[in-house]
């Protein structure tokens, strides 16, 4: 959270970035699509219905009726644009980088259109019904993707693919997907964190039963009412509940086995999760008291890594009935 | 189309007939639909509540937004969440990118003593829908419905890419705005819109928004000034477009006896339906609104007629004068789209509200239309009222709702759409 901002005085923000670097496996006529187009060509899928129609990209199934289909076929590369929307300011990610059409085309021998796009050079250049042709990557920038078909041109201007032959067929369709946010904390939990910044924990307080939340969220998730009241909680607590890792995995930082713990802090009414450190991991308990270790007052930053971790304070357990309420 | 090849033409007139063939049977099913109506318990909008929509709300998170909102919706009805049966929201977390936030979002309620929930990933007009089914059970009497969208945080026109099909346009990252440019060129090719008729439902939705407290747009503005605007993806200028905007809405449902004890003049559901089109844009015609006349059809807002080749089913359906419409379009375009598919005339007042073109927060905005609807029967300005909204690209996905001061389903027989 060292990207953390406060332009604003009162709430704070940082970057979010969703990642998923998904691997979809494409199936019998998807893989056999996305094949052709590693070959630089165009394939659908014949219906069985009556008429006979040709469903691009291929499929198993009509997507108008839900019934199979039954054999490939190939279309275009030549087509008709069918409907059209320029624009002078492609975004991150889109097929052109340059001003350029998406478009609806009804490749030769289909029954629906597929969406595209079309390098024409300009905006006049574009009508509803003009002719138009797939313009291939080169044989070796072709991977099984719908963005193989870097674009379509108006037709004559395009020459022919270059056809691969001996392609391995094409079983997984690699899709990353990073969306970029700015995540805003809101008010509470802004508080919450400028806290962690002083080395103090900040709760909140419902004004209907009087329960302390911390972190809060600015609501009491029992009466469902705001919670304005901001309380100051020290930083000892109880361990309510523990588990001890001993699995590496992906990303792990602290040495195994350790212990992460629910730590219920004087005076709160809702447990948070933190690691248990300065006693081995096989003498924690429910009941342990125990107390934040900060991390050095010039390294603290508004987040939950201003608290390196809770240590026991060698006060006696606590009563089991003094926390049983918050497992 | 005078280039298109023999063949291409042929091809597209074999879809259109599968696509008729399998429309047919939904519209006979849409109809008798509508004639069992009265077999279903009367279930009324008792209180609606909206946040004003704002282009970025970043002091709130979604509990604090959703807060004083169901508490005025709450309020209004006079009941307490702890005598609500039922609770149902509509989000999406791919807005703000926190995976389950609808799970948090429930702290606005309170959700102890552990209660009867349920959520949509849609908007929260859908999540009116199974309210409204589940209310079907005598069992329980009261709902709340809220929903809330915040798409600041994030830029939406990437991140509603990903409501695609994620093998084959997904992949390309088109935008909604040049996916309903798509729709809007369709529509201008066939002749049924200008782009000038789009920037007046702009300079409409704007003016009818400044005696709105919650619209996000609201101004008066001139024709030239709109269609001087660069394109955002031709033909769609700025103004044709809904804001981008953050907000929150809840309405509370009564069924039978407990409307009228929790409202004056309830608003009734005398109809309701929702119906989804496929998912590839290929395959679909973008100048009709097919599933919005179906789902039309089935909340009895429309009768089948010439269109929907002459489906009559001998079902007698009772078509009630409309006075006004809440239209959920996000785009211009889509406005004249869903009041063409649901038989609305001239005389039917669309969007007083302003619709979406002044406000239109993601997963809200469809339930904020049935609340301004409903809210307009309840304030007795209205008789009968319309309210419809929309999920997907292209409206793909389409409810309408039929809302009357009366419980039954009635008035005068129009014949519209016949």
């Amino acid at each position: 959270m060292s990207e953390v901002t406060m332009s604003d005085p009162e709430v704070l923000r940082a970057p979010h970035v969703l990642e998923f670097p998904y691997s979809r496996s494409v199936g019998r006529d998807l893989g056999a699509f996305f094949t052709g187009l590693v070959e630089g060509r165009v394939l659908g899928a014949s219906t069985r219905g009556s008429p006979d129609r040709v469903v691009v990209p291929a499929r198993e199934y009509d997507p108008i009726t839900g019934e199979d289909t039954d054999g490939l076929v190939e279309v275009g590369p030549g087509g008709v644009v069918t409907a059209w929307g320029w624009t002078d300011h492609p975004l991150e990610g889109q097929p052109l980088q340059r001003p350029f059409a998406w478009a609806l085309v009804v490749l030769d021998g289909a029954s629906n259109a597929i969406l595209h796009v079309v390098d024409s050079g300009s905006h006049d250049a574009m009508s509803t019904g003009m002719r138009v042709v797939a313009r291939f990557r080169d044989p070796a920038a072709r991977v099984g993707s719908i963005t193989d078909i870097e674009c379509f041109v108006p037709e004559g201007s395009a020459p022919q693919a270059d056809r691969a032959a001996g392609v391995e067929p094409v079983t997984v369709l690699s899709t990353p997907i990073r969306l970029d946010y700015t995540f805003s904390a809101g008010i509470a939990q802004s508080s919450f964190l400028r806290g962690l910044s002083e080395g103090r924990f900040l709760g909140q307080r419902c004004p209907r039963c009087g329960q302390v939340y911390v972190p809060p969220r600015g609501s009491c998730p029992t009466d469902g009412v705001p919670t304005t009241d901001v309380v100051e909680l020290p930083d000892t607590g109880t361990v309510t509940t523990y588990c001890v890792v001993n699995v590496p995995f992906q990303g792990q930082a602290i040495e195994l086995p350790y212990v992460c713990a629910q730590v219920l802090l004087d005076g709160a009414n809702i447990s948070f999760m933190h690691l248990i450190q300065g006693i081995p991991a096989d003498q924690v308990r429910m009941g342990l008291r125990v107390r934040a270790v900060w991390v050095d007052r010039d390294d603290l930053v508004p987040s939950m890594e201003s608290v390196r971790y809770f240590e026991p304070t060698g006060e006696p357990d606590a009563p089991y009935e003094s926390y049983e309420e918050y497992l | 189309m005078a280039t298109t090849s023999r063949a291409t033409g042929s091809a597209q007139a074999a879809t259109a007939q599968a696509y008729q063939a399998t429309y047919l049977a939904a519209a006979q099913d849409a109809l008798r639909l509508a004639s069992r109506r009265d077999r279903f318990r009367p279930v009324a909008v008792v209180s609606f509540a909206q946040s004003r929509t704002v282009e970025r709300e970043d002091h709130l998170n979604e509990v604090e937004m959703l807060m004083p909102v169901v508490a005025e919706a709450l309020g209004a009805a006079g009941i307490t969440k702890k005598e609500l049966g039922f609770v149902c929201s509509g989000s999406s977390d791919y807005l703000v990118g926190a995976p389950f936030s609808f799970v948090m979002a429930l702290d606005a309620v309170g959700a102890w003593p552990p209660m009867r929930e349920s959520h949509v990933e849609m908007d929260g007009a859908f999540a009116l829908y199974e309210a409204w089914t589940m209310l079907q059970d005598e069992d329980m009497d009261t709902a709340l419905v809220y929903s809330f969208g915040r798409s600041s945080p994030g830029d939406i026109r990437r991140v509603l890419a990903m409501q695609l099909d994620p093998y084959v346009e997904a992949p390309m990252w088109p935008d909604h705005v040049a996916i309903a440019a798509l729709q809007a060129r369709a529509l201008v090719d066939s002749g049924k819109l200008s782009e000038k008729e789009m920037a007046e439902i702009a300079l409409r939705s704007w003016h009818d928004a400044m005696s709105s407290p919650t619209a996000q747009v609201a101004r008066e503005a001139g024709l030239e000034e709109l269609l001087a605007e660069d394109y955002l993806v031709s033909p769609l200028r700025p103004h044709a477009v809904a804001p981008v905007g953050d907000g929150a809405a809840a309405v509370v449902l009564a069924a039978g006896e407990k409307a009228l004890e929790l409202a004056e003049h309830p608003a009734w559901i005398t109809g309701i339906d929702h119906r989804i089109e496929p998912s590839s844009l290929g395959a679909r015609d973008l100048t009709v609104s097919g599933s919005t006349r179906l789902a039309g059809i089935g909340a009895g807002v429309v009768s089948p007629g010439a269109d929907d080749l002459g489906v009559t089913g001998g079902a007698a359906v009772e078509i009630p004068e409309v006075d006004l419409a809440e239209l959920h379009a996000p785009f211009a375009h889509q406005e004249p789209l869903i009041a063409e598919a649901l038989g609305l005339d001239a005389s039917v007042r669309l969007n007083p509200s302003g619709g979406a073109l002044s406000a239109n927060p993601l997963m809200v905005a469809g339930l904020a239309r049935i609340g301004e609807a409903a809210r307009r029967v309840m304030d007795g300005s209205a008789r009968v009222a319309v309210a419809h909204a929309t999920s997907g690209p292209c409206l793909q996905q389409n409810l309408v709702c039929l809302l009357a001061a009366e419980a039954e389903a009635g008035g005068a027989v129009s014949g519209r759409g016949a």
